[in-house]
């Protein structure tokens, strides 16, 4: 009887999972197509015009650590008494390293009660969000946080 | 059968603040990853969803490839009238979902 020897079959097949390690190794390091900064900075622009952003008034919760970045929960709220004359007309949320600048556009109208919008998102990489609101008086508000992400989302292979 | 998951009071008093949490399930594939054989998946998301309270918009989302799958959105508005709401999907390949949801509203 002629029988495979289980020692070179361990080898090979050992010899084969590096292989396919090493061979993956290139095409990761490759990948990652990121939405530059300046991506980030126009696509800002696109929302704000010549615009001023100010630092404040907007709320953006989100956890600072995150394992999976395939669904990371998200809060933005406003600071607005949300009347007919002072309201949040629109908020924004921008990344800096997913393939895309943008995450999301919410429009609330003036008769929300309450500037809040929660969410998923993915994130791609560990890096800053960023929410921006536009107010009824044209100004815009913003709010920025740092997040480490040790699961990336977006581009990783279909099983 | 919907795909929806819709969770509005069923009742509140003319005034309030009444939070509004919707969840569509939809695959949201982002059009970055690709299969072991190196081909590009298409971008498969929902790119609109839109609430209506007794066919007023209240509130507008445009989503994004960064929009985790199965959307869950939750937002706010003031409970006006009794009546309806309305939510409607739309995205890539003809996806298109519509639910309600209805409110009685007291004084």
């Amino acid at each position: 009887m002629r029988k495979p020897n289980p020692s070179t079959r361990r080898r090979f097949l050992g010899f084969a999972g590096g292989m396919a390690v090493a061979g993956a190794v290139p095409i990761v390091t490759v990948r990652p197509l990121q939405a530059t900064p300046a991506m980030l900075a126009s696509a800002i622009r696109n929302v704000t015009g010549s615009a001023e952003v100010h630092t404040g008034k907007v709320k953006l919760d989100i956890p600072p650590l995150v394992e999976n970045g395939n669904t990371v929960p998200m809060t933005v709220s406003v600071a607005s008494p949300m009347t007919p004359e002072d309201h949040v007309k629109s908020i924004h949320v921008f990344n800096e390293k997913n393939p895309q600048p943008n995450i999301g556009n919410f429009y609330v109208a003036p008769a929300a009660g309450r500037a809040q919008v929660s969410t998923r998102i993915r994130l791609a990489d560990s890096q800053k969000v960023t929410a921006i609101a536009q107010l009824s008086d044209g100004s815009f508000w913003s709010a920025s946080v740092d997040v480490v992400v040790t699961l990336a989302a977006c581009t990783e292979d279909v099983i | 059968m919907t795909a929806a998951l819709i969770n509005v009071p069923a009742k509140a008093r003319r005034g309030d603040i009444i939070e509004v949490k919707t969840l569509m399930s939809h695959i949201m594939e982002t059009g970055y990853r690709r299969t072991a054989a190196g081909e590009l998946v298409p971008r498969n998301i929902i790119t609109s969803f839109t609430c209506r309270y007794n066919g007023k918009e209240v509130f507008r989302a445009d989503l994004f490839p960064a929009i985790a799958a199965n959307p869950f959105i939750s937002f706010f508005t003031v409970a006006t009238d009794s009546g309806k709401f309305d939510f409607e999907w739309i995205g890539d390949q003809g996806f298109s979902e519509t639910a309600s949801a209805a409110i009685t509203v007291v004084e």
